[in-house]
């Protein structure tokens, strides 16, 4: 019992399990559209690419963590709209295009870092996270940013599943496709944004992709995906603290590892029903 | 509300006047000119490349025409939500985690708005297609668990629950076997007495020929337009179709060497 309690005693810990929730349910249920629309390369190209702007925050602010989000949350939805446009014009091929522009950015960040004494420690925080560091009010901005993004979904479950299904359709049916497909990119940088301190941008795309993807794998219903995608994050988010906890390894690295656990669990349950 | 035409109901429900289409710097479509009627059901008739899917998406409003225009009801079609498009089923994505009811409600996202959920009147429009095409008792599969002629079917709830005036339909019996064919044939008959108005591609001749009204032979221009008997002759065909057709015994029935895909020539 105390194997469960004790982790709980510290406030640390309990902030740290409340982001841990909001996040793996955000990035699940956002998850489920960046799967099916088959946007991983996506989200993860986004995350590294707001480096350089989180990077910029922290020499600017002198190290202030809670301004850090302001930063990534502005450089995020910059780089999800411009990733966007150059995705829809480019003369290459699109993974190409996103590829060359996601790793220069990621190589400003680092460089933009390096020129503080002593990078390494900050660095690897904003590379795979250290949720532990969540402070009050970075809960709260956690909270306030990722109910929008759930709310935003909930408005827009219908559009968004009509444009990812069936794009023609939707122009059929007039809707604002270019509009939603902009708004939908934005929520993902949101998303982005608000899962940060949680994973850091290194194994973002594992905390979008990982749980819808199990999901997927174990329903054949959007919304039951959602459901369950919600499920699998939030459980890999207390399971992993816990392991961090106990076993004293990086919180980012022990949630996806979980996540990752869940995943292959799906796969191999599925493969032997299959056969 | 999202956007909507008005009907001017003078106005036949498909007018297209010197229509030309160019993408990657030729024409896919050239000066294209005709109308539909109200209930009327088309065959458009072409080999693979002719332009077939690029009439269809143009006059669905999805692509823009590059000169010439077309008038749904008077007005440009891309305001209008009563075009009911039907996707090639090779263009789907089959693993998509939706039910068949799921996609026909689809339809219903226009009349619906923003910010609105299904309510009853939508279901029982819904289950009223379903009924129509049959698949009452699918309706709560995966759409991927269908047969080719289900998930066409399912399509076709789709454009009812969208209450579309004019159904496009792209290849709709490519893929099939012959009693699926027959099924979807048999579903535009009856969808007659509902006064949609069918356009549909296809390379078959012969159920061209039985199973609609009129006839448009395409091959980037309108080759030839009107009823089977009077489109169906030997020099419009070979307009149409090139060297790729030859005659059966003499006759006046031609067969087309059906294989536009592998560019295989006789």
């Amino acid at each position: 019992m105390s194997f469960l309690l004790e982790p709980l005693s510290y406030a640390f810990m309990q902030r740290g399990m409340i982001a841990a929730l909001l996040v793996g349910i955000v990035c699940a249920v956002v998850g489920t559209y960046v799967v099916l629309r088959g946007m991983a390369f996506f989200g993860d190209a986004l995350a590294h690419t707001i480096l350089p702007g989180i990077a910029l925050g922290y020499l600017i602010s002198g190290g202030e963590r809670d301004v850090l989000f302001w930063w990534a949350l502005g450089t995020a939805v910059a780089a999800s709209l411009g990733i966007g446009a150059i995705s829809r014009n480019s003369q290459i091929k699109e993974d190409t295009s996103i590829g060359v522009v996601f790793a220069g950015m990621f190589a400003l960040g680092i460089a933009l870092i390096s020129t503080v004494r002593d990078y390494a420690v900050d660095l690897s925080h904003f590379l795979f996270g250290d949720i532990l560091t969540v402070t009050p009010h970075s809960l709260w901005l956690i909270a306030i940013f990722g109910g929008i993004v759930l709310l935003a979904v909930f408005a827009f479950y219908k559009e968004f599943t009509t444009i990812s299904f069936d794009p023609i359709l939707a122009a059929t049916l007039r809707l604002p496709v270019g509009l939603l497909n902009n708004l939908f990119l934005i929520l993902v940088a949101v998303t982005v944004a608000v899962s940060l301190q949680t994973v850091g941008v290194a194994l973002m795309v594992a905390m979008l992709v990982t749980p819808a993807a199990t999901a997927y794998l174990l329903t054949q219903r959007l919304s039951r995906m959602m459901l369950l995608a919600a499920v699998f994050a939030s459980l890999s988010g207390i399971i992993g603290l816990y392991l961090s906890f106990h076993l004293n390894i990086a919180s980012g690295a022990a949630i996806v590892l979980t996540a990752t656990v869940f995943f292959l669990a799906a796969f191999i349950w599925k493969r032997t029903r299959n056969t | 509300m999202y956007p909507t035409a008005n009907h001017k109901n003078d106005q036949p429900i498909l007018n297209v006047s010197h229509l030309t289409f160019r993408y990657n710097g030729r024409d896919a479509l050239e000066n294209i000119t005709f109308q539909l009627h109200e209930g009327e059901r088309i065959a458009i008739v072409g080999p693979n490349g002719a332009g077939k899917s690029t009439l269809i998406k143009v006059i669905a409003g999805v692509l823009q025409p590059t000169s010439g225009e077309v008038n749904i009801y008077g007005t440009r079609p891309d305001r209008h939500v009563c075009i009911g498009y039907i996707p090639q089923r090779n263009q789907v994505d089959w693993h998509f985690p939706l039910s068949v009811a799921d996609v026909v409600m689809m339809g219903r996202s226009a009349k619906l708005g923003p910010f609105n959920f299904p309510r009853k009147r939508d279901w029982e429009v819904v289950h009223h297609a379903l009924e129509t095409v049959e698949l009452t008792n699918l309706a709560e599969r995966q759409i991927g668990q269908l047969s080719g002629g289900q998930q066409q079917r399912m399509f076709i709830a789709r454009a009812l629950a969208q209450e579309a005036a004019l159904m496009l339909m792209d290849e709709p019996l490519t893929g099939l076997d012959a009693p699926s064919q027959e099924g979807i044939l048999n579903l535009l008959d009856r969808l007659k007495s509902e006064k949609a108005t069918v356009m549909v591609a296809t390379h078959d001749l012969d159920q061209a020929a039985t199973h609609f009204d009129r006839i448009m032979l395409l091959n980037h221009r309108l080759v030839a337009f009107g009823n089977p008997a009077d489109v169906l002759h030997t020099d419009n065909l070979l307009n149409a179709f090139g060297g790729r057709l030859k005659p059966v015994d003499g006759q006046s029935v031609l067969n087309i060497d059906d294989c536009c895909d592998d560019g295989e020539r006789p």
